[in-house]
């Protein structure tokens, strides 16, 4: 039988299998499994059907904690179930764990294992969710490649109906989850073969049934528990057993023989490597190339880990082994070594003492880490260990792919070491997240793996950051199957697709001698030499490059393909670098154009088809010259005024270095400064605003809207001119808050603004003269670049406004508040980040934030640069995150510190009332800090305590002293996204509110999953398109407002800047005014709607206007005064719900894949609306007893 | 009465004919419109930038932001098929089809010789008994000389005609310089009808907010006259069939315009103002004047007072404008 070969990544490998060997999945996503519940998600949808004939049901949970208890329950009632998980998710999942195991209950999770978020979260692989799940009594087979997940998610689905004990099949977080490889599809024959139906009858009759009932989930006590627990050791004892003999059975019908420890190498090795993951594949390799040079060594690949086979380890040995080397993709500090290690330690020892070890003597041992949060692995690291292993006394618990030079573990490699096959075609390309380079070499590979009979392999690394993203994309393709597990580091092909790339970083550093550079520029071939830096132009002499250059973007517009420039630059790569005889691989393009495109119309194919045609034409070599004739330097990365820290480690970081700086440069836990997004000057905005002082009305509307705090505004006294740059901006300030004379400036930050131009897009001010202008106007960033760096550096050394002074309740006095939250890396347009900038304006000078994991949490403290920042006084937001549930919880933590700290520095206070001056003391205690000046005024008598205290001993006052601070107001906000409101933190969320304690809740509301990639939430509208909504959410969105509201004493508004910003700010100071909890669900556009998205605030305004996102504010103090305490904000609906809706992608693709749905959930949503809007306005207009008649609100 | 006439070939019991306006995006509304009797029905217009450019738009969208970011590499959910707007047309076809006994006329909006010509074989398929071409061009090209727009009418109707077997025609806008030339040669081009006129969306300005507004101003029997007045002239120059549109509001208007010499009176702005069952009050209107002016069909109307056959042929010219002015003066500067 000869099966399909595909390529695919590793969890469409996952996924596949288990959508067909299961009938209940429930799923939740975490990167980087959510792909696998997307796969199922979208089987489903389409109807795809099991191997015996039904479509799975696919349900997603609140959690992962809620998945695992749906999947229990699935499986005690009979149905093979399934989930997919990793990280955090996994632990979530560990109590049921327990209990799935104890009850002997056949099951597998598919887990793309990843790092467990400790000193930071990290999204990349290691093994320490696995490992953490050690005692739950689960077996874990771990897939090392793509073929194998896909295969090992059956052999795991086979042997568990048989063990019944529960498999984890694990495999490497994006390593594995994400490359692409060509493989074998199993068909649905080998599938229907490899399960035997009696397994599965017994394992439905074992579920539970009215009809035969039992019970289970008994509680024990101490004279049976025991005994009842070691009952299960013959299944255990069986399982390995099982599992090889599903691996021979698989063998029989697919052909590829496993084993539960699978050698490779020398068969009479004496130095042996034990790992399991995608890192024996990079060993593997080290292997071949090292004993074909007459190295005696081997890897032993561990696929069976749980129960881990000692005899099947020993028999899986060389006898002539003389040292293994045992490597954990994990940590445990304090352990005497890590799992894996501690297992082969123990096996050996076992074996030793009764008397049947097999080797001549017993061997060295030694344990390493590598591999920690994806960290390289690579063979240069496996032949060092191989090294090491000579030695007499090998270095032990060691460490592998790092400078570890605090304790010294580390081994060091030769990072020249390679082996790589000539055979092989190595590209690496460079492109920007939007160019559409990722999607194009995904189709490459599709192309050469399935048109060829070449293999193929690609790995796609991307940015931290959200808007201007750089994405590295590494393909390998050849005649034998690839076991690279890691990035190229030796390129005969590299392609750069933008040409500021060339400025920022050496991309040819990694070209081989002889290779091939490709430079999509602007420069003509003739100009295209000169344009390179000195460092480019060098490296490509001595590595004699042949160097092509293209204007792909020139063959964009003149094709009408716009900015997408990855057909351009993919049949590039195919007519230079020779993988395919040039017209045969163009056919092979137009092919997967054809397939890519031909659903989305005729037009687009087209349109595709000229771009390729006309690429050839515009493709040209250039002639390199003999010497360097560059006087381009690459610029700094980081200006020379940043702190040390910014220029040693993070620099490093941004010119991609981080892997060499060593461990003695980093904070022992986790903890950094803030502010150092300002020195990383990206410079991705094409057009930046530029002020027309003439045109402008001073309305701080452009300044509130920006999501990156990079249009300013500031009033000052003129005298501070004096030295201004010739080109710096002002005007008379106009209102009557301002001193007289005082001046107005609207400054760009040049390099930091994303060109998003949501700002021009609200200025309300037109110039008359002519109405296309406005008061800010996007222009040409290049041509003013340096002299709106001077002005911008000018503009910030201008004094701020006293805060005292500024009529913070107003839009235009919060901008005149310095931004604490500057230059994140979100979306270009982000809908969240202006809310997050106005919290910290108002109030970041004394806020803590807890920060729920998800965008705002990325956007917030992903390394290099952080947005969070200091104010001259060095204040300014203190900010951690916790976890992804807990966060509401975690921010009332900060709540009792704060409140306890304050009340016994309140008791030391009156305490030492006597010796401190009883007017001190008694401003102290008494101080009314619900304004700024009150703020101010504490500071100033805390500032004289602390003074007083400095020089006293007493153990009262050391103890005042350390906590003084505490007396001034600290506002606690506690941010997140609705997938952490209104599901996975949603029981937290509500405890906290109800405490009655004073937080502040910031709810970004942009009902989807955003960061992990737009699925459902229970925030999610009625009628949305969202993942695991493929066919529209039937359901309303959840209306935790109005829930909120029913306690009575928690302050709760609904807000969106686009439709009233005023309404915000004012709901943002009543909230932190509120002695009690407060929360506000603050509308946010996003990139997940499908909307244009300068275009946001636009679509804020109709979602409120068409009474889909109701405004209101609820403020219990009115309730106290006897008055109504709900206030709507927004009118009666003025549009219809359908001209809100088909403005956004998400609510109009169900028009396209499913109209007749799509105009009954349209239907239902509009009634909706309206009995929503018919409650809240009958419970605004009630008139409560001291309500005078209704005022009209702004 | 026998109210039939023939429009292109088809043999329609009546005049009137709702043309292309959203009315006909509802099934219900087309079969509300066949019960009171309208005796065809256009279809509203699918544009050529539908056709061009709504599958890109949704490709925009599915793509934007996607293989950026490592922990959401897209954003939605890609259905494995979807229907785009051409499609939800051809099917709007067939559903009109099915669900009335009357002709369906399809409508297709557009200025250039694109892809999109290929649609109309699609709407031949689809079942449309004939086509309707509505080229809504608006010459604001200072080099554009009048030749080119007319030769683009011709260059467009040439290329449907080759693809489809059904019957074409041109609705053509009033501002021709020489309108009965361009209306000579699309009917010896083949335009199997003469649409006369569309309305260009005028543009207003909003000077509160200083932007430009599109709004659409509906008719009024006033605006009858200028179709009127055409088709007068036209239709003894032309072999074509000949549809008078803009400002059919009552009978006599859709009369009078079988009177120039009209084949049908399509309907639009009357029956968005006062709905599908306000062409049935009209038909009846028009029976009823026919009968009490003792007619013995329409035809017998039909060009009685084309310009031909009035007595005094330059009052649908020139003269007539003198005269026009001379009586308003009269009447209002004395």
């Amino acid at each position: 039988m000869t099966r399909q070969m595909v390529t695919l990544d590793g969890n469409e490998a996952a996924a596949y299998v288990a959508h067909k060997v299961n009938e209940v999945i429930a799923i939740y996503p975490i990167t980087p499994s959510s792909p696998m519940g997307e796969w199922a998600d979208q089987y489903s949808a389409e109807g795809q059907k099991n191997i015996w004939g039904t479509i799975p049901q696919v349900m997603e949970m609140q959690s992962e904690g809620g998945a695992s208890g749906a999947v229990h329950g699935a499986l005690q009632t009979g149905a093979l179930t399934t989930t997919f998980t990793a990280s955090q998710g996994l632990l979530l999942m560990i109590p049921n764990m327990f209990k799935i195991a104890g009850e002997l209950t056949s099951t597998v999770f598919h887990v793309t294992a990843r790092t467990v978020a400790t000193h930071a979260l990290s999204i990349f692989g290691d093994h320490g969710d696995v490992m953490a799940a050690r005692s739950t009594g689960w077996a874990m087979l771990a897939s090392n490649s793509i073929q194998e997940i896909m295969d090992f998610a059956l052999i795991s689905q086979a042997a568990t109906l048989e063990a019944r004990v529960p498999f984890i099949h694990f495999f490497d977080g994006f390593r594995s989850s994400h490359e692409v490889q060509k493989i074998e599809q199993l068909d649905v024959e080998d599938i229907r073969k490899m399960i035997d139906d009696e397994m599965v009858f017994a394992h439905r009759q074992r579920g539970l049934s009215p009809d035969r009932p039992k019970l289970r989930g008994t509680a024990q006590n101490p004279d049976v528990f025991f005994q009842a627990r070691e009952t299960i050791n013959p299944y255990y004892n069986a399982c390995p057993e099982i599992v090889q003999k599903a691996m021979d059975k698989f063998a029989k019908i697919v052909g590829r023989q496993y084993h539960l420890f699978d050698y490779v190498g020398d068969p009479q090795a004496d130095r042996v490597i034990v790992l399991m993951g995608s890192g024996a594949e990079a060993a593997q390799e080290a292997v071949e190339y090292l004993t074909e040079k007459g190295e005696k060594i081997g890897v032993l690949k561990v696929h069976l880990f749980r129960p881990f086979s000692v005899d099947s380890f020993i028999a899986a040995l060389p006898k002539t082994t003389k040292a293994i080397a045992v490597l954990d993709r994990t940590k445990e500090p304090g352990a005497a070594g890590e799992p894996l290690y501690q297992d082969v330690i123990t096996a050996i020892t076992e074996m030793h003492i009764a008397g049947k070890l097999p080797f001549a003597t017993f061997p060295k041992i030694i344990g390493g880490r590598y591999g920690l949060s994806s960290k390289e692995f690579t063979p240069a690291m496996v032949k060092a260990i191989y090294d090491e292993l000579k030695k007499a006394s090998p270095k032990n618990h060691f460490t592998i792919g790092i400078n570890e030079d605090i304790t010294n573990t580390s081994l060091d490699f030769d990072p020249n070491f390679s082996t790589e096959s000539d055979k092989v075609v190595r590209a690496i390309f460079f492109g920007l997240g939007s160019d559409g380079t990722v999607g194009a070499n995904k189709n490459s590979i599709k192309i050469i793996g399935e048109e060829t009979s070449n293999y193929a392999q690609g790995y796609f690394v991307y940015d931290s950051k959200k808007a201007g993203t750089v994405t590295v994309s590494h393909l390998r393709f050849g005649p034998k199957p690839i076991h690279s597990t890691y990035l190229i580091d030796k390129a005969n092909f590299v392609a750069c697709h933008q040409q500021f790339f060339i400025e920022k970083f050496n991309v040819i550093e990694k070209a081989t001698t002889g290779g091939t550079f490709l430079l999509n520029t602007l420069a003509s071939k003739e100009e295209a030499w000169d344009t390179l830096p000195r460092e480019i132009q060098k490296t490509i002499i001595d590595k004699k490059l042949k160097f092509y250059v293209i204007d792909a973007y020139d063959v964009a517009k003149k094709t009408g393909m716009g900015v997408m420039i990855n057909t351009i630059m993919q049949t590039c790569f195919f007519a230079i670098s020779g993988v395919l005889p040039k017209d045969e691989a163009i056919q092979y393009i137009k092919n997967a154009i054809k397939k890519t495109y031909g659903k989305k119309g005729e037009q687009v194919v087209l349109k595709n088809y000229n771009a390729v045609d006309q690429t050839l034409a515009h493709l040209f070599e250039v002639k390199v010259p003999g010497q360097v004739t560059s006087k381009i330097d690459m610029p700094k990365t980081v200006p020379d005024e940043a702190p040390e820290f910014v220029k040693n480690v993070v620099a490093k970081i941004l010119i991609s270095k981080g892997d060499d700086i060593p461990t003695s440069a980093f904070p022992v836990d986790g903890t950094f400064d803030t502010g150092t997004t300002q020195y990383e000057k990206r410079n991705i905005a094409l057009e930046i605003p530029e002020w027309d002082p003439e045109v402008c009305i001073q309305c701080g509307k452009c300044s509130i809207v920006c999501p990156h705090a990079a249009i300013r505004q500031n009033v000052y006294d003129p005298k501070f001119l004096k030295n201004a740059p010739a080109t710096f901006k002002h005007t008379p300030a106009r209102g009557k808050d301002f001193p007289e004379g005082w001046v107005f400036t609207l400054q760009v930050a040049p390099e930091d603004c994303t060109g998003c131009t949501m700002c021009v897009e609200v200025c309300p001010a037109k110039n008359k003269k002519e109405v296309g202008k406005k008061a800010i106007n996007m222009t040409p960033q290049p041509p003013i670049r340096l002299q709106e760096r001077e002005n911008y550096k000018f503009f910030l050394n201008l004094p701020l406004m006293d805060r005292r002074e500024v009529k913070v309740n107003s839009v235009k006095g919060s901008q005149l508040l310095q931004p604490l939250f500057e230059y994140s890396g979100a979306c270009a347009g982000c809908g969240e980040t202006p809310y997050v900038k106005l919290l910290t304006q108002l109030f970041g000078d004394r806020a803590a934030i807890a920060n729920a994991t998800g965008c705002s949490s990325i956007y917030g403290a992903n390394l290099p640069t952080f947005p969070y920042t200091k104010n001259k006084e060095g204040r300014g937001p203190a900010w951690s995150n916790s976890l992804f549930e807990d966060n509401a919880e975690f921010g009332l933590g900060y709540r009792l510190t704060f409140d306890k700290m304050n009340e016994f520095g309140r008791e030391l206070v009156q305490k030492m009332a006597s010796e401190l001056g009883d007017q001190l003391a008694q401003g102290i205690l008494e101080a009314d800090q619900s304004t700024e000046t009150g703020i101010y005024q504490q500071r100033e008598r805390v500032s004289a305590l602390k003074e007083k205290l400095k020089n006293n001993k007493s153990a009262d006052a050391k103890q005042l002293l350390s906590i003084a601070d505490m007396l001034v107001k600290k506002s606690v906000w506690i941010v997140g996204g609705d997938g952490w409101a209104y599901d996975i933190g949603y029981g937290g969320l509500d405890h906290v509110l109800a405490s009655g304690r004073n937080v502040n809740i910031l709810v970004l509301d942009t009902e989807v999953y955003s960061n992990t990639g737009g699925q459902m939430s229970k925030s999610t509208p009625l009628g949305a398109v969202a993942k695991f909504a493929a066919a529209g959410k039937p359901l309303p969105k959840k209306d935790a407002g109005m829930i909120f509201m029913t306690y009575g004493n928690i302050y709760v508004a609904r807000v969106a800047m686009g439709y009233n910003d005023l309404q915000t700010v004012k709901a943002f100071i009543e909230a932190d005014a509120y002695d009690g909890p407060s929360i506000i669900f603050a509308y946010s556009h996003c990139i997940a709607h499908g909307i244009t998205m300068h275009k946001g605030m636009e679509e804020q305004k109709a979602a409120v206007e068409s009474g889909h996102y109701q405004l209101f504010r609820f403020n219990p103090l009115l309730s106290q005064q006897g008055k109504n305490p709900l206030i709507l904000d927004s009118k009666e609906p003025k549009i219809s719900f359908e001209d809100f809706a088909y403005r956004e992608n998400r609510f109009k693709m169900l028009t396209k894949s499913k109209p007749e749905r799509a105009k009954m959930l349209l239907d239902l949503a509009q009634k909706e609306i309206k009995s929503r809007y018919h409650l809240y306005s009958e419970w605004a207009g009630i008139k409560y007893e001291n309500d005078t008649p209704k005022e009209e609100e702004e | 009465m026998d109210l039939t006439t023939n429009y292109m070939g088809l043999k329609l019991k009546n005049p009137l004919v709702p043309s292309a306006s959203p009315l006909s995006k509802d099934l219900d509304n087309i079969k509300k419109l066949e019960d009171a009797g309208a005796a065809a029905i256009v279809l509203y217009s699918i544009f050529e930038e539908q056709i061009s450019y709504e599958a890109e738009e949704m490709d925009y969208f599915l793509t934007q932001g996607t293989n950026s970011y490592a922990e959401a590499l897209s954003y939605f959910p890609e259905p494995d098929n979807y229907y785009r707007g051409p499609e939800e047309y051809l099917k709007h076809i067939q559903q009109a089809k099915k669900s009335t006994n009357i002709p369906v006329i399809a409508s297709l909006n557009g200025v250039s010789t694109g892809g999109w010509i290929d649609y109309a074989k699609k709407i031949e398929q689809a079942g449309a008994d004939a086509l309707e071409l509505n080229v809504y061009f608006l010459a604001t090209d200072t080099k554009m000389e009048s030749r080119q727009i007319e030769n683009q009418y011709k260059i467009i109707l040439q290329a449907v005609k080759a693809n489809v077997k059904i019957p074409v025609a041109m609705k053509l806008s009033p501002y021709f310089s020489s309108l009965a030339r361009i209306a000579k040669e699309l009917d010896e081009a083949g335009a199997n009808g003469l649409v006369l006129f569309n309305r260009f969306y005028q543009p207003d300005l909003d000077l509160d907010e200083l932007e430009v507004k599109p709004g659409v101003v509906l008719s009024s029997s006033n605006d009858l006259r200028l179709p009127l007045r055409w088709i007068a002239i036209l239709d003894d120059k032309v072999k074509a069939s000949l549809a008078g549109s803009t400002g059919v509001h009552t009978a006599i208007d859709a009369l009078k315009l079988i009177a120039a010499g009209a084949d049908i009176a399509q309907m639009c702005a009357a029956l968005l103002l006062n709905g599908p069952a306000y062409l049935g009050k009209v038909l009846q209107e028009m029976n009823r004047w026919l009968e009490t002016k003792e007619y013995d069909s329409l035809s017998t109307l039909r060009g009685s007072m084309n310009q031909k056959a009035v007595k005094n042929p330059a009052s649908f010219e020139r003269a007539n404008y003198m005269k026009a002015l001379n009586e308003f003066s009269n009447k209002y500067t004395r």
